[in-house]
Parts: C-alpha cells; sequence; structure tokens
C-alpha cells in the first residue's frame, strides 16, 4: 500500500446545472472503480447545491494538448476577427449559449 | 403506558440510534482509509446527527417537559438511552465500521419505508425525508460490502470475522417492545417483526453475491442487551456540555 497508486486512479468530475447546460469540471478525485468513483463525486462536489447531471471519467481515458504544442495549436486561431461569432444577434430568448 | 409516553420511548429509540450511529462515525473523521472515503463517512455521519436532532426535538415536543434535543442528548445518562447496541459496536477496523453501517443502512431503509405511511404525518414525513439519505448510504455500503468480499483473502476474511461479531445485536432490530402494542395497532409506527424477512432477504443477496456467509443467529441474541461501550462514548459525547453546562457557541 505504499505504491503512489494505493489511493486508485484518478477521475475527473463534471456537474450540470440544469437540463441542457454544459456539464462544468468541478475537479478530480480517487476511486478504484466505477461505483466509488460516482458515490465519491456525489460525496466530494454535490452535496452544497443539487445538480441536474454528474459524470466521472478516468482521467486516463482525456487526451490532452501538451503545454509545447499549445503554440501550434492555439495560437493561428486569435487574430481573424471573423472567426468570432461576434456579428450575430442572439435572440433574447436563446439561454445558455 | 399511555400513548404520548409510548410515542415519546419510540422516538427515543430512533433518535438515539441515529445519535450514537452518527457519533460512531464522527470517530471515523480523519482516520478513512482514504480522503474521499473520509468525507463519505463524515457526511453519513452528518446525516445521522440530523435526523437525531429532527427526531429528539420531536421527542421532546411529545414529552412535553421543556426538554430539548440538546437535553436529551446531552444529559441522560447511558441507562436511558433506548439506541439499538448494534450502533455503539467500536470502529475495530473498516470492515466493522462498513459492516455495522450496511446491517443499519437496510434496517433503515426498511424502517423509514414503512414509517413514511405513518398515521401521524409528522412521523410520516420525517421518515420520507429520512428515507432519501439511507437509500443512499446502503448503496455506499453495500458496495463495499461486495468490494471487501470479493477482494483479497485478507479483506475477505476481516468482513466476515466483522459481520460474524456483528449478528447477535441485529436481532434487537426485531423485537417489538410491548409498550408499543398501541402504536402499531393505530398505525403510528411498523411492527418490527414484519421487517425481518425482508431485511433477511436484503442482507443474504448482498452477502452472497460478495462471497459471505449468512453468519449463523444464536438463541441467546434475544436477550443480548448488555453492551460495554456506550459509557465510552457517552464519556465523550457529553463531556463539554456536562462540565460547562453554560457554554455557548
Amino acid at each position: 500500500m505504499s505504491d503512489k497508486n494505493s489511493q486508485g486512479p484518478v477521475w475527473e468530475v463534471f456537474t450540470q446545472k440544469k437540463s441542457g447546460q454544459a456539464f462544468q469540471h468541478a475537479g478530480s478525485l480517487h476511486a478504484f472503480d466505477r461505483e466509488m468513483a460516482l458515490e465519491n463525486a456525489r460525496d466530494l462536489y454535490t452535496r452544497r447545491d443539487k445538480p441536474f447531471g454528474l459524470w466521472v471519467v478516468p482521467a486516463s481515458a482525456i487526451v490532452a494538448v501538451s503545454s509545447e504544442d499549445s503554440e501550434a495549436f492555439f495560437d493561428p486561431s486569435d487574430d481573424k476577427t471573423y472567426r468570432h461569432p461576434t456579428f450575430y444577434d442572439i435572440p433574447e430568448e436563446v439561454k445558455n449559449l | 403506558m399511555n400513548n404520548q409516553a409510548a410515542l415519546f420511548q419510540y422516538l427515543l429509540q430512533l433518535g438515539d440510534t441515529n445519535l450514537i450511529i452518527g457519533h460512531r462515525l464522527s470517530e471515523m473523521c480523519s482516520r478513512g482509509p482514504m480522503l474521499e472515503e473520509d468525507i463519505a463517512l463524515t457526511n453519513f455521519a452528518l446525516d445521522h446527527i440530523g435526523q437525531a436532532e429532527v427526531l429528539l426535538h420531536f421527542a421532546g415536543n411529545v414529552e412535553n417537559n421543556g426538554r430539548s434535543e440538546d437535553d436529551l442528548s446531552y444529559r441522560r445518562d447511558a441507562e436511558d438511552f433506548m439506541n439499538l447496541k448494534l450502533v455503539e459496536q467500536p470502529n475495530t477496523d473498516f470492515a466493522f465500521v462498513i459492516g455495522r453501517q450496511f446491517l443499519l443502512d437496510v434496517y433503515q431503509c426498511l424502517l423509514y419505508q414503512k414509517l413514511s405511511k405513518s398515521t401521524n404525518d409528522e412521523l410520516a414525513g420525517m421518515a420520507a425525508r429520512f428515507l432519501k439519505e439511507s437509500i443512499y448510504h446502503q448503496r455506499h455500503s453495500a458496495a463495499w460490502i461486495e468490494r471487501l468480499g470479493q477482494g483479497t483473502n485478507e479483506s475477505l476474511g476481516r468482513m466476515q470475522h466483522a459481520l460474524n461479531q456483528l449478528w447477535p445485536y441485529t436481532a434487537e432490530m426485531f423485537v417489538d417492545n410491548p409498550a408499543w402494542a398501541n402504536l402499531i395497532e393505530s398505525g403510528v409506527v411498523p411492527s418490527a417483526t414484519e421487517l425481518k424477512k425482508e431485511w433477511y432477504e436484503r442482507v443474504s443477496k448482498v452477502l452472497t453475491l460478495s462471497g459471505l456467509n449468512m453468519p449463523k443467529a444464536s438463541a441467546e441474541d434475544d436477550s443480548l442487551n448488555q453492551s460495554i461501550y456506550l459509557e465510552q462514548l457517552l464519556a465523550e459525547m457529553q463531556y463539554l456540555p456536562r462540565t460547562y453546562p453554560d457554554a455557548k457557541w
């Protein structure tokens, strides 16, 4: 039990406030199986305010851009204003876009 | 015993059981096997203490003698407590904590389900709220029983040992106190003996699935009414209000 994995693998937790809204990253936790991950997420992240939805995802399943690739991935896109959807009016009825 | 006195006693039994298991679980704070489980057990402690607060407050009103939930929690001696002996049993190891919790959770789920149909509206409302918490507790403890049962030989052996040691204290859950006969007849509270069959089936299902044996009941279990642990527990729990009776937050 002395190795660094004695707490189990890491899972990322996502919560959804209301039906239809985007899930947001809430934090992470350790767990040995799916049920334990879901219960730990409930006990760590949902006790204060009642969410609508709850996801747990094994951190190992997430593919991320490394910091050294950051420029090549992200820089080319933020200097062309026509790429930003700021020229449209969004109707008031559309919420949470 | 008149109905008011009987209801007071019944509420004390429910409230005390929750208060004592809440305290036992609070002793696990900072001692859980991992941070996440530590927080889960502490959450359950708060759930049980919250239920105790509501039940003992109601008990104080029924008694109508000016005693608050705090008076009932902190200013009674061990012999006046009516909790199940099961919940006094110490946190010997994690298997004992989980075993004790699971045996209690299944019982409370069944009990609260029946109590939520009580002819006493206040009691029915409380039980319906408590039931949601108990269903979650049972899900959590049953999952751990399964993990420990199907884990290593060490975890299986410890889980079986804990269940065997705790088992004699479960008989008390299904004994109807003669003083509550009127309450049962008028549909205020369910008969405890009625809960036994379904409790046994639910517990047996989880243990079998987990590779654990159902412990054997003994004829002596019904008369088991001594436990050495409550006085020690109360000495710690009641120390502050008893030493400083007028202390305020």
